[in-house]
């Protein structure tokens, strides 16, 4: 699915003062069908909410963002969203949560079972199926989460920092794993996280955002070959990417603080 | 430090204990002359009483009673539970009946009686709405409490699948109030007894409490006290029975 943003803004009403806050400003930048596309940048620069106007649950305030050159008008089944929260339904057991999207959606009971039995395989989960949320592992609990999504078989797919709350070794696990699913499902992708080392590994492309309001500061094509394992890390051409991004949040950091964290003036 | 040796046997144990010793001082102290069993009765008295009762009608004492309270039960816990359901999900519901369910709850609800008898009357009618007036609003209320309690997060994540109201209602709302609805029945099934007794005290045909109002006035404290015990062992059973159904949510419910 192609994205199309255009002068897209975003402005919030604050619920205490009741003043106007600019979350996105005047955002343009676009994504080819079948990218893997990080939002990078510090806390509050807009990317949950860049993401909340593609999912469909928030519209923006002028400019539009197209999907496939269509404006969007609220959640769609061509679209299914990744939480940071992992956001289960506690009653439900493993397969009935990755089938809650299908039901919601209609899917005839059998189709469905069929595409829930397939994506628990995926995501690692088979013999799962009957435990419910609170028997299972925050790491467990996000592939649930995300085969929840895939379920729906989405055009594109939406991850709101969905590994921030695991630990470092799960989180890098985590993420050597969704490549392995990306390489199986190829569906394009945003992925908001505020780890520059994530970006640089799973995506194609990073959208480095500046701080509030948010605007777009560059877009980063990341070149490392595919299928990424994680060894990759450990290689030079990495860690220059890494780098550079460093230096792009730092810069922007110092704009927002008066100091930068690695040249401070 | 001391470990706490917690195991269920040992506390059913000590429950029993108390329950015997109870019983004993009941039955002894009465016995020895020192306090007069004319006032207190004493379990020896009370079974006699009850083999008596139970020869003598009360097993239809018992019936009327049970059908009142279940008939009151099931019309609070069918309106209750629907009311709540929509009082706690449409805002609109909400704003408009809020307060009066909240008045209601909390005004002395007794003082309805005596509207309700002229009414309906001193048979059975006049009892089914005491049990229900007692029993409909703490499942209301706690119904409601459970619907807003439903996870930000579940509805953002119902919204982001295209889920309309009436998906996210069933799927979300109606589940997780379920805990907070065998909650309300707790309190329900006490408050409904509470109807039940008292509606049959003021003014009734038969029924347990009608036996024990008959009997009090005819000072046969022994029979008031058989009324009294099944009340008690009514109530009790059926709370251990809403144990035994909140339990199935344990499976689930994270810690």
């Amino acid at each position: 699915m192609n994205i199309e943003a255009r002068n897209l803004s975003v402005d919030y009403t604050l619920r205490l003062t009741n003043e106007p806050l600019a979350a996105l400003k005047d955002v343009s930048f676009s994504v080819e069908s079948g990218k893997f596309v990080c939002l990078i940048g510090a806390s509050g620069c807009g990317k949950t909410t860049l993401l909340n106007v593609a999912a469909g649950l928030v519209a923006p305030s002028a400019g539009k963002l197209l999907l496939d050159g269509e404006p969007i008008n609220g959640p769609g089944r061509d679209r299914a969203m990744v939480f940071q929260s992992a956001a289960l339904l506690p009653w439900r057991t493993v397969f009935g949560n990755v089938m809650y999207g299908l039901e919601i959606q209609g899917y005839p009971s059998r189709e469905a079972k069929q595409i829930v039995s397939e994506l628990i395989d995926l995501v690692g989960l088979s013999g799962f199926e009957e435990s419910f949320p609170r028997e299972l592992s925050g790491g467990m609990q996000q592939r649930v989460n995300l085969a929840r999504a895939l379920a729906t078989q989405p055009k594109l797919l939406l991850m709101d920092e969905p590994f921030a709350s695991l630990d470092a070794q799960m989180r890098e696990y985590m993420q050597g794993e969704i490549e392995r699913i990306w390489q199986q499902t190829r569906q394009t992708t945003l992925f908001v996280t505020h780890s520059i080392n994530e970006a640089a590994f799973l995506a194609d492309e990073i959208i480095v955002m500046t701080s509030r309001p948010g605007r777009i500061k560059t877009i980063v094509q990341v070149d490392l070959p595919r299928p990424r394992a994680l060894e990759i890390k450990k290689n030079p051409q990495f860690h220059a990417i890494e780098d550079y991004l460093r230096d792009l949040l730092d810069q922007e950091f110092r704009e927002m603080m008066g100091q930068g964290i690695f040249q401070g003036d | 430090m001391k470990n706490n040796i917690h195991s269920p046997a040992r506390d059913r144990l000590l429950a029993a204990l108390t329950g015997i010793t109870f019983i004993a001082l009941w039955e002894i102290l009465p016995a020895s002359g020192l306090i007069n069993p004319f006032f207190t009765s004493s379990p020896s008295r009370v079974y006699v009483a009850a083999k008596w009762l139970f020869a003598n009608g009360f097993w239809n004492d018992i019936y009327v009673s049970l059908t009142q309270f279940t008939l009151g039960m099931l019309l609070a816990m069918v309106v209750g539970i629907v009311l709540g359901l929509l009082l706690g999900w449409y805002k609109t519901l909400n704003a408009m009946f809020e307060p009066f369910v909240t008045m209601l709850n909390a005004m002395p609800r007794v003082a309805l009686l005596p509207i309700i008898i002229l009414w309906l009357g001193i048979g059975m009618e006049s009892k089914i709405a005491a049990v229900f007036l007692g029993a409909f609003l703490p499942i209301i209320i706690t119904v409601m409490k459970g619907v807003r309690t439903v996870d930000e997060n579940l509805l953002k994540c119902a919204r982001s699948f295209g889920a309309n109201d009436a998906q996210m209602f069933l799927t979300l709302a109606v589940p997780s109030s379920l805990p907070f609805i065998v909650a309300g029945l707790h309190i329900a099934v006490g408050r409904g007894l509470v109807g039940v007794v008292i509606g049959e005290l003021l003014a009734s045909q038969a029924g347990v409490g009608h036996m024990m109002a008959k009997a009090s006035a005819t000072f046969q404290i022994d029979k008031v006290f058989v009324g009294v015990l099944f009340l008690a062992v009514f109530g009790y059973l059926l709370t251990e029975l809403l144990k035994l159904i909140e339990k199935q949510f344990e499976k689930w419910r994270p810690q």
